[in-house]
Order: C-alpha cells, then structure tokens, then sequence
C-alpha cells in the first residue's frame, strides 16, 4: 500500500468559527471565533473553568454535542470524529494525559503512530529514533510501564506520543502542568523547536508568561467567551494582562 | 477410584477445559475492549460444529442465509448513513464486505461439493462463513448501543444469544450431529493412552493461545485492541477507533468460537442449543480471573473442565451444578479480596 498523500497546507490550517458547547444546560463555550496560520504557535490562555480544555476536545472531536464550524486544512467534516481529525494530521496531548499505565513506553510510543501506520507509512521506527533524542529519558525507560512514570516522564511521554503521529496541528493542554522549574523550561524548549521544524500548535496553559514568549498569538478565554486577543507581544505588554495572569512587574518569568 | 480411571478422567477433563480455555480468553478479550459480556459466545461453537456437520453431510449449511441477511441489513442501514452523511465513498467498501463476501462464498457452496472436499478445505469454509458473523452481530446488535452502560450491553447480549439460538433450530433441526474424527491415531504416554482427537484439540488450543498471545503482544493491531481495553479515550485520540476495535475483537471471537466447535465435534454431539452450555462453563473460568485476566481466566477454565470430568464419576446427576455452584465461592472470594470501584458510567 503506498502513503496517501496529505492534503497541502493552505495559509489557515485550523478556523474555529462560532464553537459553542454546553455540558447539559450549562454553556461551556460560548461563540469562540479561533484561527491558527501555518507554523505558528497560538496560545490560548484564561483562568481555571474558563473553557480550555473543553475546546481543545470539541476540536478534535471528543465532545459529541457542539454548534458552530471547525475547518482543519480546509475541510469541515460534518460529524468531527477523532479518527478523522486524527488522519488529516491533528494531534492532542490531553490535560490529563490518558497513556496507556499497562502497556511500556515504547508500545506507548509506537501507538502514537497507529494512524500513520494505518494510513500507508511504516516510518515508526525511525519517528521513534527521533522522539528519544528530543527526550533521552524516555529511551531510559523504554521498557517501563507507563503507570510507574514520574509526572514529569509521563507528560513526556504523552508529546513524544503526540509527536509520533508527525502531527501538522498539535494541541497541547496545559504541558507544563505540575512540573519543576528546570522541566517547565525544557518543555518549552522543545515546543519552540517543534515550531522551528514546522509543525503549527494551539497551546492551553496556566504558564502565562512562557506560553506569551514562545507564542506568536494569543487569546485570552474567560467564561467561554474570548476576552482578548492579538500578537503575543501585545498582549504580554497589555496592562489587563500583566495585572491577571502575569503578575505584577510581569518580570518573573521562568 | 484406581489411577488408570483418574488419569482417563483427567484427560477428559483437561480436554474439555482446554476448549472452556479458549472460550474463556475471547469472553475475556470482548469484554475488556467493548465491556460487552458475550453470552452468543457459545453460539459460535454451536455453528462451527454444525456447519461443518452440515458440509460432510453435503448439505448446505443455514449459516449463509445467516451470512445473507446480516450482510443485507449491514448493506441498507451503512448505505442510507453514507448517503445522508455524504461519506459516499465509503459505499464500495460496505458493499464488499456486506454483499459481495458473502454472496461469493454463497456461490462457492453452490459451485462445489463440500462433502467430497479434504477435511481441511471444509474446516476453512466454515469459517469462512461464520467468521464475518462476528462483526457483523457487533455493528447490527451493539455499534448502535456502544457507549451504554454494561446492563443494557449484557441484555442486548442475551436477545441476541436467544435469536441466535432460535435460528440454530431453524437452520439445523433439533436433532445432534457429529463430525467425523480428524485422526483415528493414538497415542501411547508411558500407561496412558490418549487418541489422536485428544492430542488434537490440546496441541491446537495450545497453539492459538500462542497465537492470540503472539497477536498482542507483537503486532500493532493487538496493541490497538489492548490500548482500547485499557484507556478507551487515549486509544481514540490515537486514532484507534472505538467500531474498529470492536469489530475485530468480535471476529476474533466467532473465530475462536467457531474453531472450539470444529475441534470438539468429533468427540460430542452438538445440538442446536449445546454450545451455550459450552460457553457458560468458559464464562465460569473466565469469571474466576474477574473477567479481566487472560492467565487466571484459562487456569479457571482447565478447572472447570477437570471439576466436569471428576465430578461426572462421582455424582454424574450433578455434574452440571457442581460446576455452576463453583461461581458462588469464587465470586465471594473475589468480592472480599477486591476493592470494589464505583464506575462512572
Ligand atoms: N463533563 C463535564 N460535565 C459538566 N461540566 C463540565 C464537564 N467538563 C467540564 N465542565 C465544566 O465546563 C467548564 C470548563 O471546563 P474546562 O475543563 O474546559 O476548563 P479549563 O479552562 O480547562 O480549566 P483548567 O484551567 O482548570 O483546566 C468548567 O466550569 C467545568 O466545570
Ligand atoms: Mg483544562
């Protein structure tokens, strides 16, 4: 079977346009207008319950019950389901994780590139190469299971897993969530050199001052609703944000 | 009770265990990917035994009207969503599987004479044609109610092991079959004699248990089917899909069904209903690993088949509910020594 060719990056790789999802009656996301351009990192940001994690599911299709449109590399499926998103080259790293505990690392890792595999490309073995020397530790625990990672090894683990599916869309949800200083600063890191090597990501984080250097757009999210947008830059200098999520003097910044 | 009868005995029941074994490990492998507890599990061996009955007999089994008709309803229901969803490109590769597979293999029976076929050539056809019913039960009877909670899936479950029972009447009489020996060789172990059928059925369950384990442990697709087992969320966003998995642990439960059948055909008379008896001693060995472990569920399983084989001398009247009665210290012990975990569903 040969590799099925990937549909060809227009400028607009991800519009999300009118999104509203609610949980029950109650309206979790509230007409969100999002785009991201090719490789660019957009970051989303905004307090705890205000509807992040929530649109970066209903995205990938995780959430069933959803208005508005999402168009992905120019197409906008009727019904969004995962393995279709999955297929035309998006992929999440969830907030909370969801790794295989049972299964080692490296089944972990060679999971991450079942869709390719499905789809024609037999690649995995070199991707893996590649994922274990932007993540040493995990080629030291290969044969580990899964559960008995530290924090920090499994949210490595959960990018590099991402990362096997050579995603063109990655959404990440909060990676440096609970992780030490030292880690925090490798992680974004390597998101920046991911978007040196091309590949375009929607960042959720808590992390406000990292994700605003690293980023070249932002969106503040607050109740559902997006409050703010603009350049990354204009938004780390906007008054209203230093004083919400960058803290006074804004000069703190890891 | 001397040795030469326990050791006969033994053998019997190691024999009937090694098939309750293999019962047990599909039950196991269903329920853990798609939380259905697969009581038509013994409904498969119900049909590789009589369709191949049916195929030395050189009659046409009712497997493929079964065959048909779920292909049919599978053509009308994915064509109509394809249609309205305007996925019209999947509609050659529904059609394939729905209408042409078993039209084709429909046209195979007619074509040649099964009876005079070598017993390996008719063992293929029959799974050939029960095979595709496991996949096609699971898209008619559960795809539609997957994501619903264990109960409605286990009564979902009990409709369709009753259809499938009725449908065994229809296709096949009330009356027994059996199939004719693989091998009429014995074999002598120091003072145990054990016939080739014997040796047959425990080399070749021992041989798909190595397979199967093979299958998930070093190809990617059983790995799919172990990450969906594991983490259902995690697998989707790697884009296993939740129908795929479902699907293919179905076909290998009708395979591992079918071929329990075949191998005790020779050595039981199987009738319409017999292969749910069959199958709820497998879901008794299958119970004492709590539904979860593929190891304890084929230990419990062997014991089952050796509690049968003992308690048949000692109080054959009661064979049948010995072995049921084995559920109740079972589950007490597991309720006791397990936490119980309230499940979100
Ligand atoms: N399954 C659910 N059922 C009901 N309400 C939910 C569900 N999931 C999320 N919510 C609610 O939707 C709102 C948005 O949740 P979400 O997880 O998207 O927030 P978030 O921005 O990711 O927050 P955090 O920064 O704490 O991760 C919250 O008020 C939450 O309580
Ligand atoms: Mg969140």
């Amino acid at each position: 079977m040969s590799p099925k060719p990937m549909p060809t990056a227009t400028d607009g790789i991800l519009k999300v346009r009118d999104l509203s999802v609610s949980y029950g009656k109650v309206e979790a996301l509230h007409h969100v207008n999002i785009d991201v351009t090719v490789g660019q990192i957009v970051t989303v940001i905004g307090p705890n319950g205000a509807g992040k994690t929530t649109m970066l599911a209903s995205i990938i299709g995780l959430l069933p019950h959803q208005t508005g449109e999402i168009m992905f590399f120019g197409e906008t499926p009727v019904k969004i389901e995962v393995e279709r998103m999955v297929a035309l080259g998006m992929s999440l790293v969830p907030e909370n994780r969801e790794l295989f505990g049972e299964m080692s690392v490296e089944d972990n890792l060679l999971l991450g590139a079942f869709m390719r595999h499905r789809l024609g490309y037999r690649d995995e073995r070199e991707t893996m190469t590649h994922i274990y020397r932007i993540f040493p530790r995990l080629k030291e625990r290969q044969k580990q299971k899964a559960a008995t990672l530290s924090g920090g090894e499994r949210q490595m683990l959960a990018v590099g897993r991402a990362l096997m599916a050579k995603p063109r869309l990655l959404l990440l949800d909060e990676p440096s969530l609970g992780l030490a200083p030292l880690i925090v600063r490798e992680i974004f890191h390597i998101i920046a050199d991911l978007k040196k090597s091309g590949v375009s990501m929607l960042l959720v984080e808590q992390n406000a001052c990292a994700a605003l250097q690293v980023a070249d757009y932002a969106y503040v999210l607050e109740t559902g609703e997006v409050a703010m947008e603009g350049s990354a830059a204009e938004l780390a200098d906007d008054p209203r944000v230093i004083e919400s999520y960058l803290g006074l003097g804004g000069d703190v910044c890891l | 009770m001397d040795m030469q009868i326990a050791l006969l005995l033994g053998q019997d029941g190691i024999t009937n265990g090694a098939i309750y074994a293999l019962l047990a490990l599909a039950l196991v492998l269903v329920f853990a990917v798609t939380r259905v507890i697969f009581i038509p599990q013994g409904e498969f061996v119900t049909l590789g035994a009589l369709t191949l009955a049916n195929l030395q007999a050189g009659k046409t089994p009712g497997t493929i009207w079964l065959l048909l008709g779920a292909g049919a309803a599978i053509a009308v229901i994915d064509c109509t969503i394809s249609l309205r969803t305007g996925t019209i490109r999947r509609i050659p590769r529904i059609l394939l599987w729905s209408v042409a597979y078993p039209c084709g293999t429909a046209l195979l029976l007619f074509l040649v004479n099964p009876a005079e076929l070598p017993m390996l050539a008719q063992v293929v056809l029959s799974l050939m044609l029960i095979m595709p019913l496991g996949p096609m039960i699971y898209r008619l009877a559960f795809q539609p109610v997957a994501e619903a909670s264990v109960l409605v899936l286990l009564i979902v479950s009990v409709a369709v092991h009753l259809t499938l029972v009725g449908l065994g009447l229809l296709f096949f009489g009330a009356e027994g079959s059996r199939t004719l020996a693989f091998s009429d060789a014995t074999f002598k172990f120091g003072s145990i004699l054990m016939s080739g059928q014997t040796v047959l059925v425990l080399a070749s369950s021992a041989l798909l248990i190595a397979a199967l384990f093979w299958f998930f442990e070093r190809t990617l697709y059983g790995k799919a089917l172990r990450a969906t087992a594991i983490n259902r969320t995690g697998a989707r966003l790697m884009g296993i899909s939740t129908v795929m998995a479902g699907r293919l642990s179905f076909l290998l439960a009708a395979m591992i069904g079918a071929l329990s059948g075949i191998l005790i055909a020779p050595i039981a008379t199987i009738y319409y209903d017999t292969g749910f008896l069959i199958g709820l001693k497998g879901f008794v060995g299958a119970i004492v690993g709590g539904l979860a472990s593929y190891p304890v569920a084929a230990a419990g399983a062997l014991l089952v088949g050796l509690l049968e084989a003992y308690s048949s001398f000692w109080a054959s009247a009661f064979k049948e509910v010995l072995v049921f009665t084995l559920i109740i210290p079972v589950l007490m012990w597991r309720s006791l020594t397990t936490h119980h975990v309230e499940q979100d569903e």
